[in-house]
């Protein structure tokens, strides 16, 4: 299956965001669900099938301009299955910020479910002067299982300069995953990249999470354990308190 | 290109700050993760998969061309998101500086560079190969956590480097692959991560009483 | 990076400067050997800031004997008079140096701590790196320096300093571990250019007979000094903190250590 979606926000000259663009394919079905914040919009990822499957090619570019802001939530967790024979299925993001614009992504989860083969391509480039927030959380395996094949390679840049660039694999074509160095005995992972000028006071949240600042303008919080409910009560409120999650005033 | 060159740069007992660095594992031993040979091995196998490979084409891609220094560095900030890690690359790459100028004619490449662009650049001075400087790179990266679990659990030494020469193979696998990636645009490197190193670090740099320095 | 030394060597003569400068053989400190430097683009790692480094004095010896009081003793001596830093390297990264800053005897940002990995005789013997990166960042963070003191980590009688690290040690025993250790010698009482005897104080509790142990010192050590302290009744530990003294004004005066 092949399935590309767009949105594109951008500002309405009077303090508020609108989406200029918003269309979307099963599985990838864009739905605005309303500001949330006031001067901002919120989008839903709305899954229209089971997948990704193997052998999926799935697209969303999200383009944020000046002034905007735009929260992105998904309805359901993502749940990467085996499928036919085929490919890996691959997720490709690419996203922008302009200088003043705001993203915010906050999927559910994706869970790696046995058998499944799945890379997972993030891209975002942040203008100066641009502020993100991106959140992925990841749960290896259903209930008591071994997950499949998953990579996420993710690349942010800030100002034109690299500023985040990480890859993580889980799953049996991946050596010591599940090793002390890595993940261990855990099987949830959540991570949250903030990029831009806004910063929260870096800490160390849990003997299991850890919040960064990352050597250039931004932040990771990582937070790992054996269940995603213990990760989202380190990333939830992190994400809720981070300065993002208010619209810009506008000038 | 030197056997014996190599085995200089990859000497445990290069005088390079190595032995005060456990390279994330008395994080992790005190986290409970680590406490057996079998513990040993997965974390080591992580490490291989994750900050060997790219400590091994950083270190090689600074050995083709040490004058990309700058943009290595900056590639490796970006792939090092704890600051504690930063700060321990930086600390042991200043170190392998110092020992590397002793011993052969280092190019310019700052005061404190991330380590695998420091060891790059040594190879590149004494003559060896990118591969060269991969292998070296990625063979310290586990004997030095070898090395510490050894010292911290007191772990059989022998059973240790049984499984030093398990890794061996997939010690030398990592260098290949990560050399032949080292002609890639920085972008394009290896990145694998290891969250549990991430967060291990940034714990362990605020313990009052750590025998390790990473 | 290498605010060495204009000051003379004894083991490495400071080199002649003929032209062109780059291709001979040059001189940039003690921890680095003679090398060359064939290529333009090769870095010249000039130094931070000119004039002499400070002096360097090591001290070690067993856990217990006295180390840490002795630096902390040093300190109330002679940091009215000298330039002074501390790098510590207790196996516990920040015990020594807090002993220190509790005892107020130094603001916080005149010590260094070095982790040593479990292995403290490596970091001031074999692998230097650490301790010299300390000591460079004191200097310049803190601009000239007439002394500093790195202490080392609780080890045994074989523990003894890089001549690539220090420029004179210090081997601090006491008579509480019986005073058959002088005679039982090892490099740290044998080669110390000061070997200090702590604790003469206790000497009458542990039975410890001082003349045995300055007999057996003279035999192990010859020429080498050899003193007797006790920081309970001496607070400034006068004939060390005097053997200090001496080795600055020897410096000053650019005589030879």
């Amino acid at each position: 299956m092949k399935a590309e979606a767009r949105v594109v926000a951008e500002s309405d000259g009077l303090g508020g965001t609108r989406l200029a663009v918003l269309r979307g394919q099963s599985p990838l079905l864009l739905r605005q669900t309303g500001p949330r914040v006031a001067g901002g919009v919120t989008v839903h990822l709305v899954g229209g099938a089971a997948g990704p499957l193997r052998g999926d090619e799935l697209r969303l570019d999200i383009e944020v301009g000046p002034g905007a802001w735009l929260e992105l939530l998904s309805v359901a967790a993502q749940l990467a299955l085996p499928g036919r024979p085929a490919p890996a299925s691959r997720l490709t993001i690419n996203a922008t910020v302009a200088a003043g614009g705001t993203l915010r992504w906050i999927p559910e989860p994706l869970i790696a479910a046995a058998g499944c083969d799945h890379l997972a391509i993030t891209r975002v480039a942040v203008a100066a002067g641009g502020a993100l927030l991106w959140r992925d959380d990841l749960v290896c395996g259903r209930h008591g299982e071994d997950p499949g094949d998953f990579v996420a390679d993710t690349l942010i840049r800030y100002d034109g300069s690299t500023l985040h660039r990480h890859e993580l694999a889980v799953g049996p074509r991946a050596a010591g995953w599940n090793g002390a160095a890595v993940l261990g005995d855990a099987r949830a992972l959540g991570t949250v990249v903030t990029a831009g000028p806004a910063t929260l006071t870096a800490g160390s949240a849990t003997p299991n999470a850890a919040v960064m600042p990352l050597a250039g303008p931004g932040l990771l919080a990582t937070a790992v354990d054996a269940d995603i409910r213990a990760v989202r009560a380190v990333l939830d409120p992190f994400c809720a308190a981070h300065p993002t999650a208010k619209a810009p005033v506008p000038a | 290109m030197s056997l014996a060159t190599l085995l200089l740069l990859a000497d445990g007992r290069l005088p390079s700050g190595g032995h005060a660095h456990s390279a994330g594992l008395e994080a992790q031993v005190s986290a409970g993760r680590v406490r057996s040979v079998a513990d040993l091995d997965g974390f080591l196998r992580g490490k291989l998969a994750t900050s060997a490979l790219v400590s091994a084409a950083f270190a090689a891609a600074a050995c083709a061309a040490p004058a990309a220094f700058a943009g290595l560095d900056a590639g490796l900030d970006a792939r090092t998101p704890s600051p504690a890690l930063r700060k321990a690359s930086r600390a042991q790459g200043r170190a392998l500086l110092r020992a590397g100028r002793a011993m052969w004619p280092v190019a310019a490449i700052g005061r404190e560079p991330h380590q695998p662009v420091a060891l790059g650049a040594l190879a590149s001075a004494a003559g060896l190969s990118p591969h060269e400087a991969a292998v070296a790179a990625a063979h310290g990266t586990i004997t030095g956590s070898a090395s510490a679990a050894v010292r911290l659990l007191g772990l059989d030494p022998y059973a240790v480097h049984a499984l030093l020469a398990r890794l061996a193979p997939e010690c030398d696998r990592i260098a290949e692959l990560a050399a032949a990636r080292s002609g890639d645009p920085v972008d394009e490197l290896p990145a694998a991560g290891a969250p549990l190193l991430d967060i291990g670090a940034e714990h362990h740099a605020t313990w009052e009483v750590r025998l390790f320095a990473s | 990076m290498h605010p060495e030394p204009q000051h003379p060597e004894p083991q490495h003569p400071e080199p002649q400067h003929s032209e062109p400068q780059h291709l001979e053989p040059h001189e940039h400190g003690p921890d680095e050997v003679p090398h060359t430097h064939p290529d333009p683009g090769v870095d010249p790692h000039a130094p931070l800031h000119s004039g002499p480094r400070a002096l360097r004095v090591g001290i070690g010896g067993p856990v217990g004997s006295g180390k840490t009081a002795l630096v902390a003793a040093l300190c109330r001596a002679l940091g009215e008079q000298l330039r002074l830093a501390v790098v510590t390297n207790d196996i516990y990264t920040t015990e020594d140096a807090d002993f220190l800053l509790r005892n107020g005897v130094l603001p916080a940002e005149r010590i260094r701590a070095v982790e040593t990995g479990c292995c403290p005789h490596t970091a001031i013997r074999d692998d230097i790196s650490a301790n010299l990166d300390a000591v460079e960042d004191l200097e310049s963070s803190l601009g000239p320096l007439d002394l500093v003191l790195v202490e080392s980590g609780g080890d045994n009688l074989t523990a003894t300093f890089s001549k690539g690290l220090i420029d004179r040690q210090i081997f601090v025993i006491d008579v509480s571990g019986g005073d058959k250790v002088p005679r039982k010698g090892g490099p740290g009482v044998t080669t110390a250019d000061l070997l200090v005897i702590n604790k003469t104080d206790l000497a009458p509790l542990v039975n410890a007979d001082l003349s045995v142990m300055e007999r057996d010192a003279k035999a192990r050590r010859h020429e080498l000094p050899t003193v007797f302290l006790s920081l309970a009744e001496d607070r400034a530990a006068a004939p060390v903190a005097d053997w200090i003294r001496g080795l600055v004004a020897a410096r000053e005066h650019g005589r030879e250590l």
